[in-house]
């Protein structure tokens, strides 16, 4: 088992004529992905990437079972994208695109959290997969290698690092998704707990948050009420200066919120150990699981 | 991007808003000239991309041209927070009954623009929030309707505010029509001010723009000011890096806005500090590389340098090269060490074998020997 996505997920690439979108869309597909069609406008009737390619969404949903759509839309149309997948019914819709303007993002999400049926993951995000089944993002495959830790994180590279040092120690990766870096995003770490909890194959996840916002204390709140398994945390950001937008967009501390004092509090109030470094959470997830 | 206070009413003032009237003066001349054509107590604000303007001099009551002159000569090459001040806003005083607060901010909890509201205005509204939360009324415009007058006037009452009902909650509604249509991510009225003879008006603004969304709007990204930021931000923006500078000597450069913080925190961690935030992105060649170092060293506080970098789909022999280069031509001579892990990692050790740049396996080790190399803990 994982989550979200299997060796069954039936996958469309939004832009796969692209740059971007043709070269993940070749990378997917070693990694296991199956990917069953391409759509570009403008574009319908050519074949990419050995599939098909269609002007529109609906198209494509006609002729084929479709269970999740990547987007790889360059920024001014990355959210109109997105609720194109939304409208035609796709269940799994992972935003790649980075730069998005807020108030598309904005209007965006509200529309399909309002549609119910709808999962959005991103923009800005480096995607999700299931080591050995399903690739739904841009991350270097050949550092995942399949267990039983479920990996959430904000940033990629992090997130790279760390499911390294999980496989490294033999721990491995039952599923793993970058929720984004930016602001407003589709899914937050709370959302996907509940997920792992329900997941056999998963025995801890491990949270790589950083500074920003309040998914890290939105998180901890369910985790102190719900969480069956353990749970270990990583914070990035901690020595930001206040104010400064580190990179990410999201990643800026505006007053009293989203500072590291508050996310490490949090985590410890949800009885939660927090990391310092890549390699401790390795430490504290074998603390957990011996 | 941050826009000046001048900047800012004229957008408002395109949105309908009332603001006082004023003009830029760039010298005490000007702002003696302007002072006269007014013919009234004007009040004299240094345009500077900082807040805290009045407790450090800057902002200064005229009641004559010679008066409006000669503060504004003091105003005028004012070091505010590290900016100094190039031009003055000469404004006409208002006389003021009530200070409100009204800001619009992107709320991620809610996930929507909040608007906030307070009859506590003309004060530090952080301070307010951290002192008194009650004392502001919080409301999420539901971005497909938009901010509706009768929910702007039921939000006025809340807050307590007097005046002309209908006045003030037009201005809420064509705040968000500024905030929608030049897409910013912060616009906020403060004071929002009811004069004594019960007109309505915006006597000081500050407008922050979304980035993401500067390409739809070209008149607005021409405003930004290179000076307004870090001569190093500046070009390090025009090589496409994310680029922060910061207060430490330890140089850094990384790929993934996550990987640097993390860099950041490790050298911290181990009793360091970093000079910069630089993030190169992903597949960077040598050439990138190169220009990431030419950077980092044109900050004279930068003692050595800490390249960490996952490789992805980073080559670690194309960051070797590009490192190389800058030693080769003289530019890089200070330390550097090096955590490169994954792609072409043995393609790298043998290009920098026997010269004189470490390569660390891990970046806590790494961390530590840039520090050490860089006067130690602190």
């Amino acid at each position: 088992m994982s989550i979200l996505v299997n060796k069954n997920t039936q996958v469309l690439v939004q832009g796969i004529t692209g740059r971007e979108g043709a070269f993940h869309a070749e990378q997917m597909m070693k990694a296991g992905t199956k990917i069953v069609a391409g759509m570009t406008p403008g574009k319908g009737g050519q074949m990419a990437q050995g599939v098909p390619v269609y002007d529109t969404v609906k198209e494509a949903t006609h002729h084929h079972r479709i269970d999740a759509s990547i987007i790889f839309v360059p920024a001014p149309g990355a959210a109109d994208a997105a609720l194109e997948a939304a409208h035609a019914g796709i269940p799994l819709v992972v935003l790649i695109t980075e730069g998005i303007p807020t108030m598309d993002m904005v209007k965006a999400v509200a529309e399909i959290k309002a549609m119910g049926n709808v999962r959005l993951i991103g923009g800005n995000c480096p995607g999700l997969i299931t080591p050995g089944e399903c690739k739904l993002g841009i991350m270097p495959a050949n550092v995942f290698k399949r267990g039983k830790v479920g990996l959430i994180s904000r940033s990629g590279t992090v997130t790279y690092e760390t499911a390294k040092a999980l496989s490294d120690a033999g721990y491995g990766i039952s599923t793993c998704i970058g929720i984004g870096g930016d602001p407003i995003i589709g899914t937050t770490f709370k959302d996907l707990l509940p997920m792992f909890n329900d997941d056999p194959e998963t025995e801890a996840v491990v949270i790589c948050g950083e500074i920003g916002g309040s998914d890290e204390e939105d998180a901890a709140e369910y985790i102190k009420a719900h969480m069956k398994k353990p749970v270990v945390g990583f914070i990035g950001g901690r020595s930001a200066p206040k104010g400064k937008k580190m990179g990410h967009a999201g990643a800026i501390i505006m007053g009293n919120v989203g500072t590291p004092e508050s996310k490490l509090a949090a985590f410890a109030a949800a009885g939660v150990p927090v990391a310092d470094t890549i390699d401790e959470i390795v430490e504290l997830v074998r603390a957990k699981l011996g | 991007m941050n826009l000046h206070e001048y900047q800012a009413k004229e957008i408002l003032a395109k949105y309908g808003i009332p603001v006082p009237p004023g003009r830029i003066a760039y010298t005490a001349d000007e702002a003696k000239q302007i002072a006269t054509e007014f013919g009234d107590t004007v009040v004299i604000k240094a345009q500077v991309h900082t807040g805290g303007r009045g407790k450090a001099g800057g902002v200064k009551l005229a009641k004559t041209p010679e008066e409006a002159r000669e503060k504004a000569g003091q105003i005028l090459g004012l070091n505010i927070k590290g900016f100094i001040t190039k031009k003055v806003l000469v404004a006409k005083a208002v006389d003021i009954a009530k200070e409100y607060y009204a800001g619009l901010i992107l709320d991620r909890v809610t996930q929507r623009v909040v608007l906030m509201l307070s009859k506590e205005g003309g004060v530090d509204i952080e301070e307010v929030a951290a002192e008194r939360p009650e004392a502001i009324i919080k409301h999420a415009i539901d971005p497909h309707k938009g901010l509706r007058p009768f929910e702007a006037r039921e939000l006025v009452k809340r807050a307590g505010m007097e005046g002309n009902l209908n006045k003030l909650a037009q201005i809420l509604v064509q705040l968000y029509h500024a905030y929608e249509g030049i897409d910013a991510s912060t616009a906020e009225i403060n004071p929002l001010v009811v004069t004594a003879s019960g007109d309505v008006v915006a006597a000081d603004a500050k407008i922050v723009l979304d980035d993401n969304a500067l390409y739809r709007h070209p008149e607005l990204s021409r405003l930004r000011e290179e000076e307004a930021e870090h001569p190093l931000e500046v070009e390090a923006s025009n090589y496409g890096f994310a680029y922060v500078k910061l207060e430490g000597n330890v140089g850094i450069i990384g790929n993934g806005a996550g990987l640097v913080m993390y860099t950041l925190d490790l050298v911290q961690r181990v009793g360091g500090k970093a000079a910069n935030f630089l993030d190169i992105g992903g597949g960077a060649k040598a050439d990138i590389v190169y220009n990431a170092l030419k950077v980092v060293l044109k900050d004279p506080d930068v003692k050595g340098v800490f390249i960490n970098i996952f490789g992805g789909i980073t080559r670690a022999d194309e960051v070797a090269k590009g490192v190389l280069r800058a030693m080769d031509e003289g530019i890089l001579t200070k330390p550097v060490a090096m955590r490169v892990a994954g792609t072409a990692e043995e393609e790298a050790k043998k290009l920098l074998e026997g010269r004189p740049i470490y390569m660390y396996p891990t970046s806590i080790e790494a961390a530590k020997a840039i520090v050490a190399m860089t006067g130690g803990a602190q």
